[in-house]
């Protein structure tokens, strides 16, 4: 694949984007005209996957990034949701206010969880997380504190309003819970694409290897937990605004297993997979009506397919394209990819003589400007120059 | 002056005694070979100093600091870096952003500058692109940044693991059988980056089988056999020494 064609499909690829992102912004506008009276029906069922992709894009950090096995996010949301729900009506602060208490909350009670069970290998983390999700659904039926309503839960939660506009139809929580989905998406990228989103990767590929290359695994897997848990927090405000009631069977393990449903089946660590996830596994079961009881028996078997025929999800995760600063960007602009053929390119190199690959390889400076040929190993060393970077990082 | 100095090492894996007593020091700017049988106690040693296994007895110290209970990670950010015997790169990954996780323990970025993509990350982050890419050049892998780390032929994977501890801009270099598994012409392409690892005036201490690389590389030898340090000198010392014929080069010969 030449590297023209490579930029131009991007751009076309970015083309794309921009009109399916518009015609979504529409999509108000067209069920208006095309589904009429089931209109408000459809952006509701639209609602409901927009917050289980913020829900699942949350637990992406944890699950995809961190490969943190973690089944219990519904605890976060029910947190994020309660305490929200809670000051609005025992304090009367307007709901978006308590969205920062919500975050907060959430993000609390998943570093205090985290803490002591972090070091924990997949398995055994599965269990605990589960456990949360338990303790935290009896605790609100129970109605610690006095403030939780017990079994029936909370009522009468005010609307959203945003300077001076109250949300109150499907549309507008329409563009509420989209537009929190856009900008979860772009946080997230911005956060894969850093020193923490790549600590995280690390964690999940070799814990032994991260730690020794400096990553404080245990400091990372924590605050995977708390950044996961306080975005799950805020869509809990957001849920609980919407429904005006919420009560702890909203919150139950269920909830967390459809979550992580959608992660792995989308793709853990590819934002575009957990979005088409959150598509399939809420949007598709109210489009094939009587499929809805047989949901979890049916995403169950998708799973156990996945698993073995793509483990990696439908839409696997990529390593992020870097910008390569100059001179870099330039001096291996036109090589080919080898990010898939590797193996084959590798093997290639060497059979076609035991120089091939060494000496060239070692004498770097010079693969940018062929006309040398093959230098002698020897005064290759002369083309490092090492000092330059040597206090860059510092 | 010593840069790193062992007083009294000791670990025990339930009943056996993997490394039982060492003291030795490894002065600043030299490179300093630890050879000995298999199972000797060389990997356990290193994993000591990198803190990735705790002490039984005995202290580590690096440039005067103690670095008794310390984090791996927190060792690394000292100046200590290190390779694996049996290569653990993040194998998923780019070559790049395996080069990329050794700057970790360089940078400043938090979560929050991460999140909101603010101008100081920016900056930090283009900083260790040209870092990763001088370090993956240092080793001629550069053209392969792209790749996934796993698809790499074994020779390169140990060079990737080379530029990924270089890339934590060490003052000292644990290399664990650098040459395992490499061809000659590539064992050769290791002597050159050896030297070229002295240029820069980091000290290297390194666990090798093949004889002739510990020769040509070391300009002092430490000798291991079942867990105690049985000898140790420049190489052609060594090399005449009669317990460590008897101990390590007499089974060498048996073997191959
Ligand atoms: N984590 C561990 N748990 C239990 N025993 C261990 C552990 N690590 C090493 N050992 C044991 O300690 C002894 C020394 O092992 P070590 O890996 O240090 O040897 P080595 O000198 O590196 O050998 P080789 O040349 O084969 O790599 C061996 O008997 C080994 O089985
Ligand atoms: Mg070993």
């Amino acid at each position: 694949m030449s590297f023209a064609s490579a930029s131009r499909r991007k751009s076309f690829g970015s083309a794309l984007t921009v009109a399916a992102v518009f015609v979504f912004a529409c999509l108000p506008f067209l069920l208006g005209h095309l589904a009429g009276s089931s209109a408000p029906y459809w952006l509701d069922v639209l609602n409901t996957v927009g917050l289980y992709a913020i829900l699942a894009l949350s637990l992406n950090i944890i699950l995809g990034h961190a490969g943190l096995f973690h089944m219990g996010h519904a605890a976060f949301f029910a947190v994020g949701a309660y305490v929200s729900a809670i000051l609005n009506l025992t304090f009367d602060w307007p709901i978006m206010a308590t969205i920062p208490a919500a975050a907060l909350a959430a993000g609390l009670l998943a570093g205090l969880v985290a803490w002591p069970v972090v070091h924990l290998s997949g398995d055994y983390l599965l269990i605990v997380t589960i456990g949360i999700v338990e303790i935290v659904r009896i605790a609100l039926t129970n109605d610690i504190f006095g403030l939780t309503g017990g079994p029936n839960g909370l009522v009468g939660i005010s609307r959203p309003e945003i300077m001076g506009f109250r949300l109150t139809r499907p549309q507008h929580f329409f563009y509420l819970i989209w537009g929190l989905v856009a900008v979860s998406v772009l946080l997230f990228d911005w956060l894969e694409r850093s020193r923490f989103g790549r600590a995280l990767k690390y964690i999940r590929e070799d814990v032994v290897a991260a730690e020794s290359m400096g990553v404080n695994t245990n400091k990372y897997k924590i605050l995977a937990f708390v950044i996961g848990a306080a975005w799950a927090g805020l869509a809990g405000t957001v849920y609980a605004s919407r429904m005006r009631t919420i009560s702890p069977e909203s919150f139950n393990f269920t909830e967390s297993v459809f979550l992580f449903i959608i992660v792995i089946l989308g793709g853990r660590g590819n934002q575009k997979g957990v979005l088409l996830g959150s598509f399939l596994v809420m949007g598709l079961p109210e489009i094939f009506r009587g499929f809805e009881n047989k949901r979890l028996l049916v995403f169950g078997a998708a799973l156990v397919i996945m698993m073995i025929f793509r483990p990696g999800g439908l839409l696997p995760a990529r390593s992020p394209g870097y910008k390569l600063p100059e001179p870099y960007r330039s001096r291996y602009k036109r090589l080919p990819d080898l990010s898939s053929g590797g193996v084959f390119n590798g093997a290639g190199s060497r059979a076609n003589g035991p120089n091939a690959s060494a000496s060239e390889g070692f004498a770097s400076g010079q693969a940018a400007a062929p006309s040398s040929g093959s230098g002698e190993s020897s005064d290759s060393s002369k083309v490092i120059s090492v000092d330059v970077g040597q206090d860059l990082v510092k | 002056m010593a840069l790193l100095s062992l007083q009294k090492v000791t670990k025990t894996f339930g009943g056996l005694v993997a490394v039982s007593d060492v003291s030795c020091e490894v002065s600043s700017d030299s490179v300093v070979g630890l050879i000995g049988p298999n199972g000797a106690g060389k990997t356990t040693v290193f994993n000591l100093i990198t803190g990735s296994i705790r002490l039984t007895e005995g202290d580590i110290f690096f440039d005067g600091k103690s670095l008794k209970g310390l984090r791996p990670s927190r060792i690394v950010s000292l100046g200590i870096a290190r390779t694996f015997q049996s290569i653990r790169l993040f194998q998923g990954l780019s070559v790049l952003d395996n080069v990329l996780s050794g700057c970790h323990c360089r940078m400043r970025s938090g979560l929050f500058s991460s999140l909101l993509h603010l101008p100081g990350q920016r900056r930090e982050e283009k900083a260790v692109l040209e870092r990763a890419m001088i370090e993956l050049e240092f080793v001629g892998l550069a053209h392969l940044f792209r790749s996934a780390a796993g698809s790499l032929p074994y020779g390169d994977q140990r060079k990737l693991e080379i530029a990924r501890a270089l890339a934590t801009d060490p003052r000292f270099l644990i290399l664990d059988e650098p040459a395992g598994g490499m061809n000659e012409q590539e064992t050769m392409t290791l002597r050159e980056i050896m030297k070229a690892i002295r240029k820069r005036n980091i000290t290297v201490m390194l666990i090798e089988h093949d004889m002739s690389f510990v020769m040509h590389v070391c300009d002092h030898l430490l000798v291991m056999e079942n867990g105690q340090l049985i000898a140790q000198g420049a190489p052609q010392e060594i090399q005449k020494n009669p317990k460590v014929i008897e101990a390590y080069l007499g089974l060498e010969d048996d073997d191959e």
